[in-house]
């Protein structure tokens, strides 16, 4: 099977409109693949199911082979389908520490552990150092997530995904928003994320799509509109056209 | 930041992870001087007993309120449950030794609770507030209409319960019973203390601050609420037996919305998600009780009912900050007082 995730002809109305419209997509294992488009193309809508936190109108998602298109969100990511936020989804009252150590916790199948401390195994310090030392958070690791600089929370958004050892990752706009101060850093560690790890990512910055990325799927009105290479894509005049909001012809 | 050797921050964390639970002053503090009042106010302990209950059913209510974000207006129906059943064992014969009762009653009332759990699970705090608060209505009728098994508005006659463990008679001025529902209260307490700092404690947190999120990242978000709002459940459910137990007496006042929202005010005015709010209310709300219904007995709703429109206008954390400062202080000015009084051989400190 050399699909690590699979989408087959996924739907999704919204009351008439039509946000996702017959989206078939197969990303190979260990594959970076971009989804691009313009604002409103439906590329969120598409991690949303991909993920399971919303349902399709119709079509499957494959993850390795195995259909997990009625599966909820949580058992997902115990398939290893794991998800960052376009806007960051942190546990606001909770340290990087603690928040890192519950995704590793919940992992490593000590989540429904009442009696022992957080942290009894050393496994699980293990991979939380790991992770806070990979994603330079040691130096905010016991302070309030809703304390940290922006940049930061921007890096927990992401260690958080990868503290749940994901095979699949889904990225959306891990860059948004980020300070140009703080930018290098997150893209370095985007750069840097494990190979055999196949990402599915959602950026409007191009040097990142293009830097990163080895094939690239352009959405447009909820439909996948060229699909290629980096180079392909880009030198694609519907492409150019699309963003540059010329009139096409047909 | 200085580049570093990995695995160099590997003690410090399990160390630091490993200290969280780590018995804080404040709470060695608290702790003696509840065991105090057992020696110094003997002759309090009917109405202390009647703290350790509401404190020990606040803090099952701060376990689904402060820390896994659930509210409830009918949180009642478990305490009415319990107390109900514990009255139903003793009166009847069935199980007469209290520790043991109470630990049926305990399990029972969490049954309940796990079976009406899908009740919270979905919607809005509205909708829970509502459906919370209907559940307990309900009950409450169910247990007013029974009249054949609770003797409906006139309350279960008839209770005679056993000796704690076989041995200490419950006595006329409640020292047994305030030392059993004081230390029902600390061991549950206890529990709940380890709990919080668990994994699934953890867990807790992250769903009350985002469950979108903790489903994100592989938490079973429906199993957790289910599984903490049964605990509370079975909590509530041994608060109300200890009272049947030291009372001899089980009503529908069990069952009341009062109660619900007694408790719910208890638990405000101490402060939720860190444990001891429900002890601390419990305190402060039985004592103010007591007081104002001494001084004003028509008017102690009003003056509950100020306290709790200051609390929340003030804010709690500005009146903890201020009284923080006058405990600095007053420990500053106890220190100097202490280090006049040994000598002036002390070489005095800086700043």
């Amino acid at each position: 099977m050399p699909y690590a995730l699979e989408t087959i002809g996924l739907e999704r109305h919204f009351e008439g409109i039509v946000a996702a419209n017959n989206v078939s997509l197969a990303v190979k294992r260990g594959s970076r693949r971009a989804l691009i488009g313009p604002n409103g193309a439906g590329k969120t809508t598409i991690i949303n199911l991909i993920s399971g936190m919303l349902r399709p109108s119709a079509g499957t998602v494959v993850l390795d082979g195995r259909d997990i298109t009625k599966e909820p969100p949580d058992e997902r990511v115990r398939l290893g389908l794991v998800r960052t936020f376009q806007i960051n989804q942190l546990f606001a009252g909770l340290t990087p520490l603690e928040t890192i150590g519950l995704a590793v916790s919940e992992r490593l199948g000590a989540g429904a552990d009442w009696w022992r401390l957080v942290g009894r195994k050393p496994r699980v310090v293990d991979e939380i150092v790991d992770v806070l030392e990979r994603f330079g958070l040691t130096d905010v690791m016991y302070e309030r997530t809703s304390d940290l600089a922006y940049g930061k929370q921007r890096l927990l958004e992401i260690a958080l995904a990868i503290a749940c050892r994901p095979r699949v990752l889904l990225l959306d706009e891990p860059a948004a928003g980020v300070p140009e101060t703080e930018r290098r850093e997150l893209l370095d560690m985007i750069a840097n994320l494990p190979e055999d790890v196949t990402v599915l990512l959602i950026e409007h910055d191009m040097d990142l799509v293009f830097s990163f990325a080895d094939s690239i799927t352009v959405l447009v009105n909820g439909t996948v509109f060229v699909e290629g290479s980096p180079d392909e894509v880009a030198r694609d005049p519907r492409v150019k056209a699309v963003y540059l909001g010329e009139a096409l012809d047909a | 930041m200085t580049t570093r050797q990995p695995g160099e921050h590997k003690q410090e964390i399990a160390d630091h992870l490993a200290s969280r639970a780590d018995w804080r002053p404040f709470e060695i503090a608290f702790w003696l001087a509840v065991l105090a009042t057992i020696f110094l106010l003997p002759d309090r302990h009917l109405l202390l007993s009647q703290v350790a209950i509401l404190g020990l059913f606040a803090l099952s209510l701060d376990l689904i309120l402060g820390f896994a974000g659930i509210i409830s207006l009918g949180h009642a129906a478990f305490f009415g449950f319990g107390a109900y059943l514990a009255g139903l064992m003793a009166k009847h014969g069935i199980v007469t030794e209290p520790v043991l009762a109470l630990l049926l009653a305990g399990v029972a009332s969490a049954l309940l609770g796990w079976a009406t759990s899908f009740l919270v699970l979905r919607g809005s705090d509205l909708t829970r507030i509502m459906v919370t608060l209907g559940f307990a209505l309900v009950l409450r009728e169910l247990a007013n209409r029974m009249v054949w098994l609770t003797g409906g508005a006139d309350g279960m006659q008839g209770i005679d319960v056993g000796p704690v463990l076989g041995w200490f008679e419950f006595d006329i001025a409640g020292h047994v019973a305030y030392v059993y529902s004081l230390a029902v209260t600390l061991v549950l307490f206890l529990i709940a203390r380890r709990l919080i700092y668990s994994p699934f404690g953890l867990s807790l947190r992250s769903l009350k601050d985002n469950p979108r999120r903790a489903s994100a990242i592989g938490i079973p978000t429906r199993r957790r609420l289910v599984a903490i709002y049964a605990l509370a459940a079975g909590y509530a459910g041994v608060a109300g037996a200890l009272l049947t137990q030291t009372t001899q007496f089980a009503s529908l006042a069990g069952l009341d919305f009062e109660r619900s929202a007694d408790v719910l005010l208890a638990l405000i005015i101490g402060g939720t998600g860190y444990l001891y709010g429900g002890l601390i209310g419990a305190v402060i709300f039985k004592v103010m009780q007591d007081w104002l219904a001494d001084l004003t007995p028509q008017y102690w709703g009003f003056w509950i009912g100020l306290v709790l429109v200051l609390i929340v206008l003030v804010g709690r954390d500005r009146m903890a900050d201020t009284a923080s400062h006058v405990g600095a202080s007053v420990v500053e000015l106890a220190r100097r007082a202490v280090d006049s009084a040994v000598g002036r051989d002390r070489p005095a400190e800086g700043g």
